[in-house]
């Protein structure tokens, strides 16, 4: 028997009960869409989460005041992030470090800032001329703080693109305006490029002052919340941590490393970390698919069950005229493997959609791999040879005179 | 053509075992109409299985154009069936939702036939067997129960086999359907030279065969030359 009959032959075997034929490559349908959705969503959040570590900066190592975390627990390491241990002056002396490109240095706090009208609580950050090397930060408008700003402890501000349509709502050219943080008057000299607000903080709705503002005028102290070290390469970030580390211990006068008052966070651990959960994740959806999806195939297999004990006689008959086994076999098999290939088409349609659907609603831009898709397409077709295999080979090795006498 | 030789067929073993043919032996040759009748249970349809190769015997020997079919394995027997024999069965001769010229070219589609040859050999034979091509694209459930027939001994003759076996083909017919349907083999026998072996327990069917076998109990008790055959029914 050629294709052209093959195929004519399974049309008219599965439209004979459409709806039948309709719930089974319904089963499939679900098991391959959610396959495809939910790997992709996972492949999103992955992608995502990887971003947001990314756009703080690259190969980045941030230093905080406070004791080290111990494995004990969270409550020892109360007080970190507002320890007063770090100052300008532990920056300076990291710079000369080797393969450090660049150090910056932050003072950061919540404060009430007010325009024109308007009001907003926000993180207002006193930062050095490095930080946006070091953070990854873009100026879209006007130009970011420097360090003579500093120096001369210039009123400036430069504002995330979320402060500003806090602030100023009208659309107004924001450079050139003022607002009060603290009830202080600061000049806006600059917005920064919005990089998404994705992720733990939102980057965008943020205030940049030049650091010795900062620390004269809202925090009254020469302590910095944070140093952010970048290192020249990925490879040098662990011999800049345990440097960097070393520097600090010596310039702090501490000799027990476990007793270290600032820690330091390493970005690509966080990002190393981040991936193993959301990758575990990704495969625990993609399993809890699968499940369904070998639900699919069983429906597949009892209906063919079905089909070959309604259809003995015409096997009988079939044989009767000069059908050979493998005939009747690839008869059958043809018809699942059909049935799940239909499934498994109009499931990569639909988990395409459905993927679509959430990259429509903003949460998570998610993608679908050809791989992906390809890989569905195959399980689909794996999943009829397999849950049709054994209904087949039933069918084949009937006894054509037992099969014509069924009743 | 036909040459079966102390044919017999045991259905299940140890006590429960039942010998259905008990030794048969008998010639046919190329072009006879041959009628085997018996009593209900007499073993006809089991001779019928092993004379269309969809059973072997038990013991003994069948040869089909002097090839010995006795010990062919189910493939082989698929193939012989395939080649050389058409079936008519009492019920259940054509497939569900199936057009009538598709089941007729069936056989031919497993043999492997090109698609413009088998839809020619096909309507020739439906002609053959008496259908009008008015019924060609008809589904088999749209069909009457003498069209049914009909169509099946269409499918019979279109792989050009050595031999026509029949099992009861007008059993679920009336009186004068059966006859129509007899008239077709007749026909084809007579007007075409076709070997044909007609199954039944009804003497008015065997009327029209040259030749009748009759068996009891697995056994055959005469077999003889029936010289004055009916007159074909020229309804059609
Ligand atoms: N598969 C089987 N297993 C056991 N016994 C069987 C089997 N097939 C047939 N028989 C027995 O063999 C005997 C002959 O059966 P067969 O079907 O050949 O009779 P028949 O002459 O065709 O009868 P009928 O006119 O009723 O069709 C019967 O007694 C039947 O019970
Ligand atoms: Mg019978």
């Amino acid at each position: 028997m050629n294709i052209n009959d093959t195929i004519q032959e399974t049309y008219v075997a599965l439209s004979a009960n459409k709806v039948r034929s309709s719930l089974t490559i319904l089963g499939i349908v679900i098991g391959i869409s959610s396959v495809i959705a939910l790997v992709s969503i996972g492949q999103g959040a992955t992608k995502s989460i990887q971003t947001s570590i990314q756009s703080i900066g690259s190969n980045l190592l941030v230093i905080t005041p406070g004791a080290q975390r111990s494995p004990g627990g969270f409550g020892v390491s109360s007080g970190r992030g507002n320890a007063k241990t770090l100052t300008a002056d532990d920056a300076t002396a990291i710079a000369s470090v080797a393969n450090v490109s660049a150090v910056a240095s932050e003072v950061a706090g919540r404060y009430q800032v007010t325009a024109q009208g308007t009001n907003t609580n926000t993180t207002v950050t006193g930062v050095s001329e490095n930080y946006p090397a070091v953070r990854n930060v873009q100026i879209a408008d006007g130009r970011f703080v420097n360090d003579s700003d500093s120096n001369s402890l210039t009123k400036v501000a430069v504002l995330g693109p979320t402060t500003v349509s806090d602030l100023i709502p009208d659309g107004t050219e924001p450079v050139g305006q003022t607002v009060r943080i603290n009830g202080i008057q600061f000049k806006i000299v600059g917005v920064t490029v919005a990089k998404g607000g994705s992720g733990f903080t939102n980057a965008d709705d943020a205030i940049y002052i030049p650091l010795k503002a900062a620390q004269r005028f809202l925090s009254g102290n020469n302590y910095v919340t944070t140093i952010d070290v970048q290192a020249a390469s990925a490879d040098a970030t662990t011999q800049v941590l345990n440097d960097a580390t070393q520097l600090l211990l010596d310039r702090h006068h501490i000799t027990d490393p476990t007793a270290a008052d600032f820690s330091i966070l390493n970005q690509a651990d966080i990002l190393a970390s981040a991936s193993t959960i959301t990758t575990t994740l990704t495969y625990l959806l993609g399993a809890i698919a699968g499940i369904s999806l070998l639900v699919g195939g069983i429906g597949i297999m009892n209906m063919m069950l079905t089909t070959v004990t309604e259809r003995t006689r015409e096997i009988g008959l079939r044989k009767a005229i000069g059908a050979r086994r493998s005939d009747i076999s690839r008869q059958f098999l043809i018809e699942a493997i059909a049935l799940t290939v239909i499934g498994g088409i109009i499931g990569i349609a639909l988990g395409g959609a459905i993927s679509l659907g959430v990259n429509a609603t903003g949460l998570l831009t998610t993608s679908i791999s050809l791989s992906s898709i390809a890989m569905a397409f195959g399980v689909s077709a794996g999943i009829g040879i397999v849950f049709g295999w054994y209904p087949a080979r039933r069918a084949a090795s009937m006894n054509p005179i037992e099969a014509l006498r069924y009743e | 053509m036909i040459e079966v030789k102390n044919i017999t067929k045991t259905y299940g073993a140890g006590d429960t075992a039942f010998q259905a043919l008990k030794g048969i032996s008998f010639d046919i040759q190329d072009g006879e109409f041959v009628a085997i009748m018996g009593p209900s249970g007499s073993g006809k349809s089991t001779l019928m299985h092993i004379l269309g190769c969809l059973d072997t015997p038990t013991s003994g020997t069948y040869k089909l154009d002097n090839k010995d079919v006795s010990k062919m394995d189910d493939e082989e027997l698929a193939d012989i069936r395939k080649d050389k024999i058409g079936f008519v069965f009492q019920a259940f001769n054509l497939l569900p939702r199936t057009t009538v010229l598709r089941n007729v070219m069936l056989p031919l589609i497993y043999a492997g036939v090109d698609a413009d040859e088998r839809e020619a050999r096909a309507e020739k034979s439906l002609l053959a067997a008496g259908m009008t091509e008015a019924h060609f694209a008809h589904k088999s459930n749209e069909l009457s129960g003498g069209q049914i027939q009909r169509v099946a001994i269409a499918r019979a003759l279109v792989n050009d086999p050595s031999l026509i076996l029949a099992d009861e083909p007008t059993g679920n017919l009336d009186t004068k359907t059966g006859e129509i349907v007899l008239g077709t083999f007749q026909k084809l026998n007579e007007e075409h030279g076709r070997t044909i072996i007609l199954i039944t327990h009804e003497p008015d069917v065997a009327e029209h065969a040259q030749r009748i076998i009759h068996i009891r109990d697995g056994e055959i008790l005469s077999d003889k030359k029936h010289p004055q055959r009916k007159a074909r029914h020229h309804a059609q």
